[in-house]
């Protein structure tokens, strides 16, 4: 569905693996399978890697090895590589319990009026399906989720908030995510979950990985 | 008793830093770190610490502090004409300060960011295996911030031993010119630049904004023309030195404090040994980039590590000298037979003549 994949310089230091230009599950599996394939093969070769919705970036030590050999050995990686959307059974499946409503979503009622249907069914077509989780970025933990169904897609606030707190669920436009951590933010927030999302005393530090599956379960309360 | 430095005045942005948070940027954890990892190194050399010991880092100046038991320093990178109870200490010399001794900065002329590297190091806990300070995220260094008036930061037991006086005569300011160049890889996304917007990346000077900070050096100047008039892409991971050119045609150079991904095009990624010079510009300086191959990049990196490390040398017992009822820090510096003068904090080559005592 798209070209061979290219490598390209990113620097002196690190090599980028574009797969495409698009979001697209399948792209995104590829990314995440040269990132397994990559870790098993050359990790001591590696300083750290950044996965992204279609692109892995490989860092490295160029004292230690060369633009053109370590593109070589990521290159040789790839043919082995499959890229499938359908392999969601190998996939972590994160479960996060959401109080929906009230104090913990306070635009609940905006996003159901948005979509002229009722905040109940807002709350089961949200917690109906799976995430994928193209990426973390923009801030420690912050997930890029997939696959949020249209009939809820509601634009941004017009003015955001100074303070969203932590575990807050939210959607803008056709994406729906959650913050691991108090921040300011614009999201319409539909509910919130109790669960820490990220925490620097962890050996793993997010409990969402990139590649994994959130899914969402409504509880009536944070007990 | 446990040594320790206590701020009186913060200036504009003082924060603990290391070399940086390295192996989480996939959890969307910013490396930050010294955003001049060359003169942070130089100065933990010169006080014998280990060469990633946490230090502090000040922005332009205005930072007063207090020490808590002697212990041996060191500034470097930019000069912010600092006094130690009122006399004036240079950049790239080491110093003992007393208990109770007052460090007080000025504001630096040139360049940027100035280093307090204190024998032993800062000592803060570690935050997924660094202290650097990360304020966007709240992680790291002294409580995840900069530091304010009160704040009390121990030190940790001192490492090495060199005496003060001892200096790094083949150390320079990265970038205080004021007019600074840096070579840049192509890419990754240059295919997105038309061949004329290319030629303006490599051919114009552009000149640093105020919108400049730890996450990034912002640019004015000649707009770089996208092939389609388009500049955002599907967002991809960023590196240090990063060149994005957002929808407005002017390049964003991303620093130790950037976010782990972006959504625009990269024309190009400065390249690993001018990272210093990033991080010692200021508003108002003049930057164009340099167009170099990953291979000649890569050798200059190999080049630069298989040299050896520029001397630290010695001075023999630098004495405070009242000269007019002023006071002056006084010391001869020794390198390789070379004798030199060091006054109030600058090194000066000195012709030495025997004189006859009678």
């Amino acid at each position: 569905m798209t070209d061979s994949p290219r490598i390209l310089p990113a620097g002196d230091s690190a090599v980028l693996v574009e797969f495409g230009e698009v979001i697209d599950p399948v792209v995104n599996s590829r990314v995440y399978a040269l990132f397994d394939a990559v870790e098993k093969s050359l990790g001591d070769k590696v300083v750290e890697m950044i996965p992204t919705y279609r692109s892995l970036l490989v860092v490295y030590n160029p004292v230690e090895v060369t633009f053109g050999e370590i593109s070589d050995q990521v290159g040789g990686l790839l043919d082995g590589i499959q890229g499938d959307s359908e392999t969601s059974a190998t996939r972590e499946i994160i479960e996060l319990p959401v109080v929906y409503g009230g104090e913990d979503g306070p635009d609940l009622e905006h996003v159901a009026e948005h979509a002229g249907i009722s905040a109940q069914e807002v709350i089961d077509i949200h917690s109906g399906t799976g995430y994928l989780v193209y990426m973390l970025g923009f801030a420690p933990g912050f997930p890029y989720l997939g696959g949020l169904d249209e009939r809820i897609a509601c634009p941004r606030l017009t003015t955001p908030r100074v303070k969203v707190p932590a575990g807050s669920v939210g959607i803008a436009e056709s994406q729906t995510g959650v913050y691991p951590n108090e921040s300011p933010g614009g999201w319409q927030l539909i509910g919130r979950t109790a669960v820490p999302l990220f925490d620097v005393q962890r050996e793993n530090p997010s409990l969402i990985k990139p590649g994994a599956e959130v899914r969402f379960v409504p509880v009536d309360s944070h007990d | 008793m446990t040594r320790s430095l206590e701020i009186i005045n913060p200036g504009m942005q003082t924060t603990v830093q290391d070399a940086g948070r390295i192996g989480f940027q996939r959890f969307g954890v910013s490396v930050s770190g010294a955003a001049d990892l060359y003169s942070f190194q130089i100065g933990n050399r010169l006080i014998g610490n280990e060469e990633n010991a946490p230090a502090i880092e000040v922005a332009m100046g205005g930072l007063q502090v207090k020490f808590n038991g002697d212990s041996t320093f060191a500034l470097t990178g930019a000069d912010c004409f600092a006094e130690l109870d009122g006399i004036r200490v240079g950049t790239n010399l080491t110093y003992d300060a007393r208990d109770g001794s007052i460090l007080t900065f000025g504001f630096a002329q040139q360049a940027l960011r100035g280093y307090l590297c204190i024998a032993g190091g800062i000592d803060v806990t570690q935050t997924l295996g660094s202290a650097s300070t990360h304020v966007a995220s709240e992680i790291g260094g002294y409580e995840g911030r900069a530091v304010i008036a009160g704040d009390v930061l121990s030190l940790a037991d001192r490492t090495g031993q060199v005496a003060p006086g001892s200096t790094d005569v083949n150390y320079e300011i990265p970038a205080a010119s004021g007019s600074v160049a840096v070579r840049a890889v192509l890419g990754p996304q240059d295919d997105q630049f038309s061949e004329k917007g290319i030629k303006t990346f490599f051919g114009s000077k552009y000149v640093v904004t105020d919108q400049s900070n730890r996450q990034g050096v912002r640019l004015d100047g000649t707009e770089i023309e996208s092939k389609d008039g388009r500049y955002d892409i599907v967002s991809d991971a960023v590196m240090n030195g990063s060149v994005q050119i957002p929808g407005d045609g002017k390049p964003i150079v991303l620093l130790a404090d950037r976010q782990t991904t972006g959504g625009y095009a990269k024309i190009a990624t400065v390249i690993s040994i001018d990272l210093p010079k990033l991080g010692q510009l200021r508003p108002g300086d003049e930057l164009s980039f340099e167009q170099i191959t990953v291979e000649d990049a890569q050798q200059l990196v190999r080049d630069q590590a298989a040299s050896e490390p520029s001397q630290v040398v010695q001075a023999v017992e630098p004495e405070l000298f009242t000269v007019n009822g002023a006071h002056h820090h006084v010391g001869v510096v020794q390198n390789n037979g070379a004798r030199l003068v060091s006054v109030d904090g600058t090194i000066y080559p000195v012709d030495w003549v025997d004189i006859d005592p009678k």
